[in-house]
């Protein structure tokens, strides 16, 4: 039996249309692979490169451009931990948290980088500064722990270390 | 025409993360202050990582090669001070600079190895397709180009080369398949989604060789008839996709890739494909479908990849490894590459050691090396200087190993012997400081985390599995609990699709076997 929604609740069908820098940046990236075999995980990636993310709103364009659903699109853009659908902070901290990483610290890494930012993983600053994700795995396990600071990587990292990668990091973004 | 000594600074991802780009930037601009004329070369990395950032020396094209490292930005005066742009650093006597190495190629670790697939990477310039060709590379294409496919497909069988992924199916019979296969389009995948915690070969040879890849890929395209090939790069790996497409571009100029290949009629066209941070995509048949643009769901087999692949096509999916295997294969025979290994282990594995491990980093050796060997002879034993108490070989889905273990030889068999698997070789070393129940509770919580949702033991058997370890370690009903999570496992090894779901159940149950004393501590 369908749920009802109760009285005064406005259904979410139509989305507002899309701005136009969404537009652009997914008329952009449309063009540059429509014709190649699988082009929605290129057109995905150009897109966040674009904006950043991939915003609700650019869904339905895409959908039309490939001829599929928005279903798909949007079954696609949340399998994958990349694509975001909210804009991240400046500068996006990486930190792995997988096996490698863990002997060496990682997990006492990742608890400092949390304090220090205050957030937990997934979130973005107060001040709109960092945003914090996982990664399993950057292949640097011969110089764990690792973690990527606004896409640079960084290996051996220590809690001392990331201290001052935050402090650069605040001030050059 | 350039002249002055040759300065190799690695590009390597590894050396970045610890200052080689602020080396490089040093080194060039130390040498324009003092006028001296240097060729600065941005080469791979020679695989050992405590030493990066590596910086090496030639006075002349294809001389000796006089190493220093770690260096650090700091250090670079000091370096042109000591002369070891002149070779008077390293010349005996008291000059000597305190990061001199001596010659790279006499280092110990890097002397005893036996290096086929990473002849190369971290001594030519990844992008420079005349310095491949000056190392050997294209003797494999060449050779290829003047045999009938078949008799490609039969040096590879006669190799006895099985798939460096993981999965360890013979290459050649693979081959075979798809070149039995008909079909109005075949396919050649790399597989460089290279996720498993502890390995970071296939970056290695991306980032320090890619013509290697690329030529075993045409090599594979010939023996099964492909003309299209994708290399399938995480995105984790945004160093190894530049310089692959560096590679790519330079190695089509040359006539490489593209349309009529050297002239010989035949095509083969080669594009990268980013993922998207999904672990499960390193399954053949996820990583298929989300190369076609969808979610990385595994596919139910049968139907193979190589009958029906991408697009429906005949389709050869082989790790990086595996591909980068080839050229020597084809350039020297496969019998030369079988006369390496033991039992049905054939040629050599890159090894890659890592974690709490003193001197980490790749050692390529043929199988029948002791896991004690590379742990103590080439590892130096722990970073920490603490006992290695685990490890854990083959990634996140692999065996955690005690001490007792240690003598075990890499070897397929073996491994499978003990309940564990070698996987891509990764070697991800614990010292005694490790809680082994973390670690199982762990491999179900990454399970959960990357799990395509396809199948049922897998999609909810991993969280479930997370909450009876939890029960275990909180010492509630713990004899029923911990029957009940082998009760899990057994269901998740067989009842799941794939190999995640099928094998997060080893390193779980490897910790309990092994380590019961870190279950029952509350």
């Amino acid at each position: 039996m369908p749920r009802l929604l109760p009285p005064g609740t406005k259904m979410p069908v139509r989305q507002e249309p899309a701005t136009a820098s969404v537009t652009a940046a997914v008329a952009s990236a449309v063009d540059r692979h429509k014709d190649r075999p699988g082009a929605l995980l290129p057109i995905l990636h150009d897109v966040q490169q674009a904006l950043g993310h991939v915003p609700e709103d650019a869904v339905p364009e895409i959908a039309q451009a490939l001829n599929l659903s928005r279903a798909e699109v949007h079954g696609v853009v949340t399998f994958y931990h990349d694509f975001r659908s909210t804009p991240p902070g400046r500068v996006v901290i990486k930190v792995c948290r997988a096996e490698s990483c863990q002997a060496v610290g990682g997990d006492a890494l990742v608890a400092h980088i949390k304090q220090r930012l205050g957030v937990d993983f997934h979130g973005t600053t107060a001040d709109g500064h960092f945003s914090l994700e996982p990664v399993y795995c950057l292949g640097n396990c011969a110089l764990s722990p690792a973690l990527v600071i606004g896409g640079e990587i960084h290996g051996r990292v220590t809690p001392e270390r990331l201290d001052a990668l935050l402090q650069a990091a605040r001030g050059s973004a | 025409m350039k002249r002055g000594p040759i300065i190799y600074v690695p590009r390597d991802s590894g050396a970045l993360s610890v200052g080689a780009e602020s080396v490089a930037q040093a080194i060039a601009a130390e040498a324009l202050l003092r006028g001296i004329e240097i060729q600065l070369v941005r080469n791979g990395s020679r695989g050992l990582y405590w030493l990066e950032p590596l910086v090496e020396v030639a006075l002349t094209p294809g001389g000796r090669r006089d190493g220093f490292g770690p260096v650090r930005r700091d250090d670079v005066a000091s370096l042109f001070e000591a002369g070891f742009h002149t070779g008077a650093a390293t010349a005996a006597g008291a000059s000597s600079h305190p990061l001199a190495l001596g010659p790279v190629d006499q280092i110990p670790y890097l002397a005893s190895q036996q290096r086929l697939t990473f002849a190369r990477v971290g001594i030519v310039d990844p992008v420079s397709v005349a310095d491949y060709e000056a190392h050997g590379g294209w003797r494999g294409l060449q050779a290829a180009l003047s045999l009938d496919p078949m008799a490609i497909v039969e040096h590879v069988v006669t190799s006895g080369l099985r798939g460096r992924g993981g999965a360890a199916f013979p290459t050649g019979i693979k081959w075979r398949t798809v070149a039995g296969a008909s079909g109005p389009q075949k396919y050649i995948v790399a597989n460089a989604d290279e996720g498993d915690s502890g390995t970071f070969s296939d970056r290695m040879v991306m980032e320090g060789d890619p013509f290697m890849l690329i030529e075993g890929m045409i090599i594979a395209g010939l023996a099964v008839g492909a003309t299209q090939g994708y290399i399938y790069l995480r995105s984790e790996y945004p160093h190894a996709h530049t310089v692959i497409n560096q590679a790519i571009a330079a190695a089509t100029v040359k006539g490489y890739l593209g349309g009529n290949i050297l002239g010989s009629g035949r095509d083969f066209h080669l594009e990268v494909r980013l993922g998207a941070g999904a672990y499960i995509c390193g399954e053949e048949t996820a990583l298929l479908e989300s190369l076609e643009g969808k979610r990385g769901m595994v596919r139910p087999k049968p139907p193979l990849p190589a009958i029906e692949g991408l697009f429906g096509r005949p389709t050869v999916v082989n790790n990086v490894i595996t591909l980068a295997s080839v050229p020597f294969i084809l350039a020297e025979g496969g019998a030369a590459y079988r006369d390496y290994g033991e039992g049905r282990s054939r040629g050599t594995l890159p090894l890659q050691l890592a974690g709490n491990i003193k001197h980490g980093g790749l050692v390529e050796r043929a199988f029948g090396i002791t896991l004690r060997e590379l742990l103590y002879d080439y590892g130096g034993g722990s970073r920490s200087g603490r006992p290695i108490r685990a490890v854990q070989v083959g990634g996140p889905l692999g065996a955690y190993l005690p001490a007792a273990q240690f003598d075990t030889p890499i070897d397929y068999e073996a491994f499978l012997g003990i309940d564990a698997m070698l996987g891509h070789g990764g070697i991800v070393v614990f010292d005694d400081t490790v809680d082994m129940a973390r670690m199982a509770r762990y491999a179900m919580e990454f399970c959960a985390i990357e799990s395509c949702g396809k199948c049922t033991p897998c999609r909810i058997g991993s969280t479930r599995g997370v909450e009876v370890v939890d029960k275990i370690v909180a010492g509630k009903e713990r004899a029923a609990n911990t029957a009940l999570l082998r009760d899990l496992c057994d269901t998740m090894v067989g009842g799941s699709l794939c190999a995640l779901g099928g094998m997060t159940p080893y390193p779980v149950l490897s910790a309990l076997n092994h380590f019961p004393e870190d279950f029952a501590k509350s």
